[in-house]
């Protein structure tokens, strides 16, 4: 046979196993339990998702749903406004809380408590002060004016402010937390040197810290946003997605639409956010895989 | 004694001026609920800033689970604890062993599986949930507690696979070295040199899956409804299918569900604020 004939060359090479090291055998024994988890729960269900999304009618019927078209509105006001507003106050907190002193060391410790405890009770917390009837807000409202104060989850716009106001309460204190660390790794010199000069608080603001956290906050704003995006709860828990359905956003659409059977329309709602959420991820992965 | 000054005065002010409304909006949630679980209905219902009756009888009725929604609170409670305790424990065997082989064993491949499990870690949670309800049904493991636990540990693992990777390039080369030239298996490496300078890191991801696991909720109202079967948050949520929800109750169930993940975040802070922040966000 030819590889008889030509020689030591051609003999074929030792099997797979003992061309690896003993090291690399068990880095793959220790890799498969994730590899594994990745196949079964990650790839199967999102190609299984995007098999059922495949038909073009799904996306006539999204474009035709008002809700789908409202849903996304709310969404981007839900990112653009709400996380800006966000990370706007938790750079001003971050300054707040770099000052040394024992009662806001203190404060700083109560403060995390939104992120501490579960979202789920704080959230219905927040629904019945806003109840309409019973709530603690409209009860003060009444006994100070004498008015009945308005109904405040059955107006969208409210609503899905509250929505936003509850969604920043939950995640506040995290993002505060993530830009003081940022805000005390600048050099202190540097603001000792601003005083010697007599720099004042805005130019110290513009020339030292912001130069040095602008790409932590930038970083901070894009994770906030597309993590934000998942954010079920917030709306869910607060009005429900109504009144009328008009304060849903993609996360809670989705599951509307499992819970009425419409699965294919469920997935290709998802599909639809994906053009905007890949290049943000894509630009995350970027960053943080350096 | 010296007097302060005007500025150092005006200084003072300010700082209070920002320091008085963050407490009063971090606590008027929390303090609301703390209100209602020791508010007779009447007074909870009335709007009042203190009860004129403090009780803690509404932790008497949901401990001695005497009310048509709370028949099930410890079963539920359990569920919650040893959902909890499996996503934790098998979150940090899955990503220990991850991280190890792709940060220590240089795995062929590792740099690649870590990209995609980063990948999976920015996938909003809530878009995967659709299919994951699906993907469960098929697998046949809808209403089952492995369903919310596998889904658990897949939202969980890409975070702390990545976490402990960045915390085991920091461990020097030289010590695996030294272990090998002692005659060391890989295993033993694992073991008794790479576990233990690990112990922070662990910590941490352990405490942070433990977390997720406990206060989710989409996944677990998604792929539980049994009343035996659900978790705590999932029968918090269910408070809201009556008119006349007991809310005193649903709060009071609310506060001491609350407790237990703000004692253990409390008790961890050291190594939750070193091992997660520093690792969520590299500027």
């Amino acid at each position: 046979m030819a590889i008889t004939l030509s020689g030591d060359q051609a003999i074929p090479g030792p099997p797979l196993s003992s061309r690896l090291t003993p090291a690399q055998v068990w880095g793959i024994v220790l890799l498969a339990p994730y590899l594994l988890v990745f196949l079964a729960f990650v790839v199967y269900p999102v190609c299984y998702g995007l098999w059922l999304a495949r038909a073009p009618a799904n996306y006539v019927a999204l474009y035709n749903d008002p809700i789908f078209a409202r849903a996304a509105i709310n969404t981007l006001i839900f990112l653009v406004i709400g996380i800006n507003i966000k990370m706007l106050i938790a750079l001003f907190l971050s300054g707040f809380f770099a000052v040394q002193r024992p009662w806001i060391k203190w404060l700083s410790v109560i403060f995390i408590l939104p992120w501490a405890v579960p979202s789920i009770p704080t959230i219905l917390s927040v629904r019945f002060m806003l109840n309409p009837e019973w709530g603690v807000i409209n009860h003060l409202i009444f006994s100070f004016t004498g008015d009945d104060g308005p109904n405040w989850l059955n107006d969208p716009t409210v609503a899905l402010s509250m929505a936003i106001g509850v969604h920043i309460w939950k995640s506040l204190p995290f993002w505060t937390l993530i830009l003081i660390t940022g805000r005390l790794a600048i050099s202190h010199d540097l603001f000792e040197a601003a005083e010697v000069d007599g720099a004042s608080w805005w130019q110290k603001f513009r020339y030292i810290t912001w130069p040095s956290m602008q790409t932590l906050y930038v970083t901070c704003t894009l994770l906030s946003m597309i993590w934000t995006l998942g954010d079920f709860n917030s709306v869910y828990l607060l009005t429900g997605g109504g009144p009328a359905d008009l304060t849903h956003v993609l996360a809670t659409l989705g599951i509307r639409y499992l819970r009425l059977d419409q699965l294919s329309l469920a997935m290709a709602s998802i599909v639809c956010a994906m053009p905007f959420v890949l290049p943000l991820v894509y630009f995350m992965m970027k960053r943080l895989s350096r | 004694m010296k007097l302060p000054s005007l500025r150092e005065v005006g200084t003072e002010a300010r700082l209070l001026l920002i320091g008085i409304p963050v407490f009063l909006w971090t606590m008027i949630p929390i303090y609301h609920m703390f209100l209602f679980a020791i508010s007779p209905k009447e007074d909870a219902f009335s709007g009042k800033l203190w009860p004129d009756h403090p009780t803690l009888h509404n932790f008497e009725i949901v401990f001695k689970q005497q009310h048509y929604f709370l028949r099930d609170f410890y079963v539920q409670f359990w569920n919650s604890v040893v959902i909890a305790a499996a996503v934790g424990a098998l979150t940090l065997f899955i990503a220990t062993a991850a991280a190890f082989s792709i940060s220590r064993l240089k795995v062929p491949g590792g740099r690649v599986v870590l990209n995609l499990a980063l990948f999976t870690y920015f996938i909003p949670a809530a878009f995967l949930a659709v299919p994951m309800y699906r993907t469960m049904g098929n697998y046949g493991l809808l209403n089952n507690h492995w369903s919310l636990i596998l889904a658990m540990v897949t939202i969980a693992s890409p975070y702390a696979i990545w976490v402990l990777k960045q915390a085991s390039d920091k461990l020097p080369v030289e010590l695996d070295e030294a272990a090998v030239m002692d005659g060391a298996t890989t295993l033993q490496i694992f073991r008794l040199v790479y576990l233990p300078l690990m112990m922070p890191s662990l910590v941490a991801i352990g405490t942070y899956a433990v977390l997720l696991a406990w206060n989710e909720y989409l996944y677990a109202f998604l792929l539980l409804s049994n009343d035996r079967e659900i978790t705590l948050p999932v029968a918090l949520g269910n408070f809201l299918a009556a008119d006349d929800s007991p809310w005193e109750l649903l709060m009071t169930t609310g506060f001491i569900y609350a407790l237990p993940p703000a004692a253990v975040y409390y008790a961890f802070r050291r190594y939750m604020v070193g091992g997660l922040t520093a690792g969520a966000v590299k500027s």
